[in-house]
């Protein structure tokens, strides 16, 4: 046991730090250097999700359904994987139209409806009271427990911990929730204050399951080993005792959907987001914290288990009691702190949304619209505005503690939890459905709400009413009217899931058909269709937003008067000076009074006092025109044309630039080929000029001087036969490559193995090189892979690059050397000789065509298309050819063949 | 693009995630089977809620710059 005074005093502390933490945040905001405005911060707030009920109640699942406890956790880290789908799109909705609930949002979806708005406030307090109230008991037990006092609910009211415990939190939320009134409805000192509790929720839940594990146990191990052979535990290590397939599911459903709709987490997630971009790193870190916050869960349940006989202690304070029987006073208290951190942050964020949806939602509409109020009401509502908040956070905590009282040990508080999700998850159709679907109307809102709240009611919270002992059971083991078909639990015989499963399936099928069904039995209203047409296109470029649905005239006095009186006019003041400068406007008084400052105007409103009597108010001030339908629709079809026509603009503009830029470039291609043609014409006249020349100087020399001895005849006429061999050469090699180059050459591909065709190659050509009194020598491998090439087209190349090197060597001991070898890429071949080699500049210019390094004779020998078709050849197999060389140190030819065209040698038909 | 590219990573993840965090294929790893002591079905399921965390972070953290 602890002594109380110890408790007292340590929550006491506790609450002092978290007031501190809280009054930092606001000085820091007040400053303009947010404490709040990092991804960190926010994902850590966002873990007010994690609440008492999670804190000690998952021990408690976990000691009786094993892992049965983890949909909870699992569906939000489903819902933020995709958050930069739909988080954000509420949070962009939010932001655009300073929507400050979840209330507010829906209400705003379906023309700022009032009836929605206040339907939706109703069934959240409903659902949401009780939920508090499993807090306060949360802790009023556990600290019944540690102190060995009873619990809360037998003693005086007046000495109830429970009750202090309301309290001070009605002051924090109080403080804290309601400072001043903000157009954004941001609370930073209170998000501040929420990361914090988080980090200590957690690093108290850790050093509990670190110390069951390691301390009092012996490592995860030994608590399996034990547990395992426990026959009452090992079911607890499997799923067996989880629930049916269908039960696990629905409940990963069910929270998914309650983590987008409880009114906390709205308020967290999207009302308090600072920076849309800090949802990214919530993506994983939201989902990393619930995994922390999780993984001790099973061990410290099997440990108490294993720990205390069977049904003394309540599982639910095991994080307590285990460490407690074990000694550990301060980890004890430590624990009892993190509870108490758990409970306090949701009891906080949940007061603040409720009361900001009872205050904007409820209240004010109710009072806007009654014409008393308008007569004696004072000029300046803030005061009253943050009365009612106040008002309403002490009655909402009130209640919750009067619901805790009531209820004490009930099993319609100890089930709250999911009976809370399934409330909430009522609103999911209407929210999600408005955000993505068109077609969705106030009607079917209203209808789907209506009838999905029906269904839970009758088939979750009366039965849980009925358990408790407030009702007579028999409806609920027989049915209403004892018509079996209407047992609230087996509704229509439907019965092999678990309660809140059958709850959840009846009253989405009730919900979702009502919506979908009365949304589609009429046209929505011009109001309707503007606002569905506002908030599904959210991420779309908008210009124009909501107020183009605008028409109307307006005076700046009244709307400056209106706003003053529920914001300040100081405040509105500087908003409108703002508005007025990004507009391009020196003062408030020369902006124009149009839609868009009618609809800023009413944004602005909205945040303090909601869409609905912002609505009403603004209406109250300027003279509109009611818009038709068709005129909406006129509109839509206007904006959704024109953002059409634009996007075609754009797409074909993109593919008519692609087009020029393709013609260009054909364009370019077609002049290059001009070009070398022309180029190629010129150089192929020039070099069967030269031959010709000759040809005829000799031919007239002979006409002209018939007494010409034999011997010069003889001399003239060798010249005339080998200038005419040439010009028959350089034909027959233009042909060629004309050929190869535009892709008519014939191809006869057979198997050639390189060694013989080298030798055979030496043999023919080799006489080129014993004219030139030179050596040809060959280095040879044993053996290379045989090739599926055209036989003659590689001797051609062969004997080319053979006679080229005849051509360079110098007069005396001139050597050639033809090398054969394998390389990465496949089969290689050098012809190296030692002639004066090759200049780099040169190098890459003996490749074209008509280009020829002058041969030791001082004048060119060739054609000049030697080269250019050996590596065309070359290429034409996929290999390459290239030259290097040092000027003095000779040349080296090398071509690669690749070693895919190697034939396996077992299909060889070896033809040559 | 890459925005593109990441929010189908994003959705095919959770879609995978999804998959697995439920029947049937949970109810593969329900094996009485122990790893170092530890149920293979707690280590699986703590696993994968792992491995999918590390995935998310890596398509947020580079995807989106």
């Amino acid at each position: 046991m602890l002594s109380s005074s110890v408790i007292v005093g340590a929550s006491f502390a506790y609450l002092v730090v978290l007031f501190g933490v809280a009054l930092y945040g606001d000085r820091r905001a007040d400053a303009g250097r947010s404490l709040i405005a990092n991804p960190w911060v926010y994902a850590l707030s966002l873990a007010v999700y994690c609440t008492a009920w999670t804190y000690y109640g998952s021990v408690g699942r976990a000691a009786t359904t094993g892992l049965g406890f983890l949909p909870v956790y699992l569906g939000p880290t489903l819902v933020m994987g995709v958050s930069w789908l739909v988080l954000l799109k509420m949070v962009r909705i939010s932001k655009a139209y300073r929507i400050t609930s979840i209330a507010d949002f829906i209400a705003s979806r379906y023309g700022k409806s009032r009836l929605l708005a206040s339907m939706v406030t109703l069934f959240a307090v409903i659902g949401i009271v009780p939920y508090i109230a499993l807090q306060l008991k949360a802790v009023s037990s556990e600290y019944g427990l540690l102190t060995g006092a009873h619990p809360g609910t037998s003693g005086d009211w007046y000495r109830d911990t429970a009750l202090y415990m309301a309290l001070v939190l009605a002051a924090f939320t109080m403080i804290f929730g309601t400072r001043h009134l903000d157009a954004t409805e941001r609370h930073e000192g209170m998000v501040a204050a929420i990361a914090f509790e988080s980090i200590v929720k957690l690093v108290a839940f850790l050093a509990v399951g670190v110390v069951v594990t390691y301390f009092i146990f012996d490592g995860w191990e030994d608590l399996f080993v034990r547990a395992a052979i426990a026959p009452d535990l090992a079911p607890l290590l499997s799923l067996d005792m989880a629930g049916s397939k269908a039960d696990w599911f629905a409940l990963t459903v069910l929270s998914a959907l309650a983590f987008l709709m409880l009114p906390r987490q709205f308020q967290i997630a999207v009302v308090e987001n600072v920076d849309e971009r800090h949802l990214k790193r919530a993506t994983w870190l939201f989902p990393l914290y619930l995994l922390l916050i999780n993984i001790f869960v099973l061990p410290i349940a099997l440990g108490g288990m294993l720990r205390f006989p069977a049904d003394v202690i309540d599982p639910d304070s095991f994080v307590l009691t285990l460490p407690l029987a074990e000694g550990y006073s301060t980890l004890t208290l430590l624990a009892f702190i993190g509870g108490l951190s758990a409970a306090t942050s949701m009891v906080i964020v949940e007061t603040i949304a409720l009361s900001t949806m009872v205050c904007n939602d409820l209240v004010m509409p109710l009072l806007l619209s009654s014409q008393r109020f308008r007569r004696w009401a004072p000029h300046d509502l803030t005061g009253l505005l943050l009365l009612i908040r106040r008002g309403a956070i002490v009655v909402i905590l009130l209640l919750g503690y009067l619901y805790f009282r009531l209820a004490g040990q009930a099993y319609a508080l100890v089930s709250i939890g999911l009976i809370s999700f399934a409330a909430v998850v009522q609103f999911a159709p209407a929210l999600l459905g408005g955000m993505y679907w068109r077609g969705a109307t106030r009607n079917g809102a209203v209808a789907g709400l209506t009838a999905g709240f029906c269904v839970w009611l009758y088939t979750l919270l009366l039965p849980s009413f009925a358990k408790s002992g407030w009702l007579p059971m028999t409806f609920v083991d027989s049915g209403m009217f004892g018509i079996e078909l209407l047992m609230p639990e087996r509704l229509f015989g439907f019965g092999d899931v678990n309660a809140t499963t059958h709850a959840l399936f009846w009253s989405m099928l009730a919900n979702i058909g009502a919506f979908v069904t009365v949304s589609l039995w009429r046209p929505p209203t011009a109001v309707e269709a503007g606002q569905a047409s506002v908030f599904v296109d959210i991420l779309k470029r908008e210009p124009r937003g909501a107020a183009r649905f605008w028409r109307g005239q307006a005076k700046i006095d009244d709307l400056l008067a209106l706003l003053a009186r529920f914001l300040g006019a100081e405040r509105v003041r500087t908003n409108f000076l703002a508005y007025a400068h990004s507009q391009g406007v020196e003062q408030i008084e020369d902006l124009e009074a149009d839609g868009h400052l009618v609809h800023f105007a009413e944004t602005l409103l909205a945040g303090a006092i909601g869409s609905v009597s912002a609505r009403v108010m603004i209406a109250s001030v300027v003279q509109e025109e009611t818009l038709g339908l068709e005129e909406v629709m006129n509109i839509l079809d206007e904006a959704s044309q024109v953002r059409a026509y634009s996007r075609e603009l754009e797409e074909k503009s993109q593919a008519l630039q692609a087009a020029t830029e393709d013609l260009r470039a054909a364009n370019e291609r077609l002049k290059e080929l001009d070009r070398v043609k022309d180029d190629f014409m010129s150089s192929v006249t020039h070099e069967l000029r030269t031959p010709l020349t000759s040809i005829r100087a000799f031919s007239e020399m002979l006409l002209d001087d018939p007494k010409i001895d034999l011997a010069e005849r003889k001399r003239f006429l060798g010249i005339i036969v080998e200038e005419t061999e040439r010009l028959t050469r350089l034909v027959n090699q233009v042909l060629d490559l004309a050929k190869i180059e535009s892709g008519h050459a014939q191809w006869h591909e057979t198997d050639v193995d390189l060694i013989e065709l080298i030798n055979h190659v030496a043999t023919t050509a080799g006489q080129l090189v014993r004219n030139r009194q030179a050596e040809l020598t060959l280095e040879l491998p044993v053996s290379v892979p045989v090739l599926r090439v055209d036989r003659d087209r590689l001797i051609q190349v062969l004997t080319n690059l053979i006679g080229n090197a005849a051509r360079f060597v110098p007069d005396e001991g001139g050597v050639v050397r033809v090398v054969l070898s394998e390389s990465e890429v496949g089969v290689r071949v050098d012809v190296c000789d030692n002639g004066p080699g090759i200049p780099q500049e040169v190098q890459s210019e003996i490749f074209e065509k008509f280009r020829q390094a002058s041969g030791s004779g001082g004048k060119p020998t060739g054609t000049g298309l030697g080269l250019p078709i050996s590596r065309q050849i070359v290429e034409q197999f996929g290999g390459r050819l290239w030259v290097t060389s040092r000027p003095g140190e000779g040349a080296v030819f090398s071509f690669e063949l690749p070693r895919k065209l190697a034939v396996s040698t077992g299909e060889s038909d070896a033809q040559g | 693009m890459r925005k593109a590219l990441a929010r189908q990573r994003l959705i095919a993840c959770t879609l995978f995630a999804a998959l697995v965090f439920n029947a049937p294929l949970l109810w593969l790893f329900d094996a009485s089977v122990a790893v170092f002591g530890v149920p293979l079905v707690f280590l699986s399921m703590f696993g994968i809620w792992a491995a999918v965390i590390a995935v998310l972070a890596w398509i947020v953290e580079s995807g989106f710059r």
